[in-house]
């Protein structure tokens, strides 16, 4: 789960990291109202979980009241990459004389936490990581012993920080591992952490990211966690209990419901393969209960894109006939099937599950490849 | 022979009292498998589908001589119930928990550096040797005995790949499903040896999806030291990238792998036919054999 930039900032304020002075608004007299209060020049910025806000429009800096004015009516309500700015934040611009970089995630290869720290803040970190890996100096820490004070110096000094500065940088990045390690952070970042002329730096941006597993021990994080979704479909979705990662929508005609995420790509990669193209990614994970087989459905059909459903199910300790007979409690419940749906059942009690499927709604094919190739047919007849 | 379980695996389940835990002990019951003891603190003395119930790991690997154990503890707990079971210590440990903490399993990883257990998963289907044991949530009835050892970090998917397999008369050695969290116990190149070490085992199907590295990794080991043929699948080719990779997580991994083609041709090089359906893995392993 992804914290807004108002929110991680101030979670870092609780903790002690120095950010700019700032305020949220919703309204575009809110925000000339911040920017008074604050004093110009200050940047108004877009709260939408985009990376490179800056670029696409959803930052100005304004320098008075008329310029405040006019970027909050440009950035609240605009479209920014597919999302709906609702918020912006108001915040003291900073003077700054050098922009470096931040970090603390979890390397999956070592199974262990990482800090990180360069001196090419202020640009796109990715960029270069891939470019210039060399530019960003990397720690592993020992997650049973925590971050050594040493190794946030060592880290900071090995990125070429030096000086002044440098304690600074190292006891930011003490303060940022252990509520990395406190508020089960999955990444934190602080990218630009900008240095003043007088040495004394401030967190110009923050990234939280949680780890969504562990909400249920931080529930002031949880609380935090917005239910309002970027479209429709995902709020189905969410209302459905499809959430987080278990729905995705894509951009093809091939609605596809099955239970494993394994299973689920695979057939996402087939219907690929045989010409097709996706129109999302449903796990409906394990059981297939008739509720949870409608509303997957009802998910999928309103998905105007949609041409044809293929609804893989490899049943493993989950009975085919029970699956099928929640297939066809679930289509009772339309009073029409709007476009077709072809269903393959493998696994525990698949025969006798396929034998009770109704085939006036749903056509049923016996292997993955068939059953794929029929959707994908299914699919380019509607277009046609 | 087989991989890490067989006949004589004797077997614990931690959280055998919860409606998860005593279903699927009635399963592994029912197949064959050695289930010699549950594990719940505070349960001790009760019986479960007619095995013994003790409140801690180590009473229970004492008194019914346990080597190995299946943890079905909810995720806020399980971190803690894997500690337990490597402190028995235990030779196996089979975490089929889904939502560890990731933090909780960091700590457990390098706890696990220090011991000669093996631990598969967390958020995995088990290990099956077909006819002997299963260890998990396996579906028994699809698996049957043969010479193919197969790794996977899909559940359903594993499953659709061993019906393959089964239906064109290809057993398994052994089947693994090793998880897909972000931090796991034996991961590819774990398996991979024991399977290359395994007389019975004449050919390996390794199923991989995107995100990690792992994979990648899998296929520099199998170049450099494996003489038993792999055959691979990669599910995710179509997965939209960026999807569940994290910002700054990016950064570690860089960028070019973990996509499906850098897996898909990581394997290539290293000789190994990846399939592009299900079906043509059955078919590469046919020939490899």
């Amino acid at each position: 789960m992804r914290l807004h930039e108002y929110q991680a900032k101030g979670v870092f304020a609780e903790a002690g990291i120095p950010t700019p002075a700032s305020e949220l608004a919703r309204t575009v007299d809110e925000a000339v109202e911040a920017a008074e209060e604050i004093g110009y020049p200050v940047a108004i910025k877009a709260q939408v979980h985009v990376g490179g806000r800056g670029k696409a429009g959803g930052i100005k800096l304004v320098d008075d009241a008329e310029e405040a004015r006019e970027a909050a009516e440009d950035i609240i309500g605009m479209d920014l990459k597919g999302y709906d700015v609702e918020t912006v934040l108001v915040e003291e611009a900073v003077d700054f004389t050098n922009e470096l970089y931040v970090g603390v995630t979890m390397d999956r290869g070592e199974g262990r936490p990482v800090a990180m720290v360069s001196k090419r803040g202020g640009v796109n970190i990715e960029e270069v990581a891939e470019e210039e890996p060399e530019a960003i100096a990397r720690e592993h820490i020992d997650p049973a012993f925590g971050m050594h004070p040493f190794q946030a110096r060592k880290v900071v000094y090995d990125a070429g920080i030096d000086g002044a500065v440098a304690g600074e940088v190292a006891s930011i990045l003490t303060t940022l591992y252990e509520m990395w390690d406190e508020r089960d952070g999955s990444d934190i970042e602080i990218n630009p952490l900008m240095v003043t002329e007088d040495d004394d730096v401030i967190a110009a941006d923050a990234v939280f990211n949680v780890d969504g597993d562990a909400l249920f021990r931080q529930p002031e994080l949880a609380e935090m966690e917005e239910k309002a979704a970027d479209n429709e479909l995902e709020a189905k979705a969410q209302e459905y209990g499809f959430e987080g990662s278990n729905y995705v929508q894509l951009d093809g005609n091939v609605g596809i419901i099955g239970n494993g995420a394994g299973l689920v790509m695979g057939t996402l990669d087939l219907v690929d393969y045989y010409g097709g193209s996706p129109a999302n990614f449903l796990d409906i994970g394990g059981g297939a209960k008739a509720e949870r087989v409608a509303n997957a459905l009802d998910l999928v059909f309103s998905d105007e894109d949609v041409d044809s459903v293929v609804f893989n199910i490899f049943g493993g300790i989950t009975r085919g006939d029970e699956v099928a007979n929640g297939i066809n409690e679930a289509l009772d419940e339309f009073d029409e099937i709007p476009v077709p749906v072809i269903v393959r059942l493998a696994g525990t009690n698949a025969e006798e599950g396929m034998e009770i499927l109704n085939t006036d709604l749903v056509q049923v094919e016996s292997t993955l490849e068939d059953a794929v190739q029929a959707a994908v047919d299914a699919a380019e007849e509607v277009k046609a | 022979m087989s991989v890490l379980v067989d006949d004589d695996t004797r077997v614990v389940v931690q959280g055998i009292t919860g409606g998860e835990g005593k279903f699927h002990t009635e399963q592994m019951l029912d197949y064959g498998t050695n289930v010699v003891a549950g594990a719940v603190p505070g349960k001790g003395g009760q019986e479960v589908a007619g095995v013994p119930v003790y409140d801690t790991v180590t009473q229970a690997a004492r008194e019914e001589d346990a080597d190995a154990s299946v943890v079905f503890v909810p995720p806020a707990f399980a971190g803690d119930a894997l500690f337990e079971a490597l402190d028995a210590p235990l030779d196996l440990v089979v975490a089929i928990t889904e939502g560890i903490p990731t933090q909780d399993m960091s700590r457990v990883y390098r706890r696990l550096q220090e011991t000669d257990t093996h631990l598969i998963g967390p958020n995995c289907p088990g290990i099956i040797t077909p006819g002997e044991a299963k260890l998990g949530i396996l579906p028994g009835n699809i698996f049957s005995s043969g010479n193919v050892g197969l790794i996977s970090r899909s559940g359903t998917l594993t499953y659709q790949i061993v019906d393959n397999l089964t239906n064109r008369g290809l057993g398994q050695s052994t089947a693994v499903g090793i998880g897909g969290d972000p931090i796991i116990g034996t991961d590819f190149i774990d398996a991979l040896s024991l399977f290359e070490a395994d007389d019975d085992t004449d050919a390996v199907v390794m199923c991989g999806e995107i995100g990690g590295e792992d994979e990648e990794e899998a296929a520099a080991y199998i170049g450099e030291h494996m003489d038993t043929p792999v055959a691979g699948f990669i599910a995710g080719r179509t997965a939209p990238p960026g999807k569940r990779m994290g910002h700054a997580g990016a950064i570690v991994s860089g960028s070019g792998t973990g996509t499906a083609e850098s897996k898909i041709s990581a394997l290539e090089a290293a000789g190994v036919p990846v399939g592009d359906t299900p079906e043509e893995v059955a078919d590469s392993v046919e020939d490899l054999l």
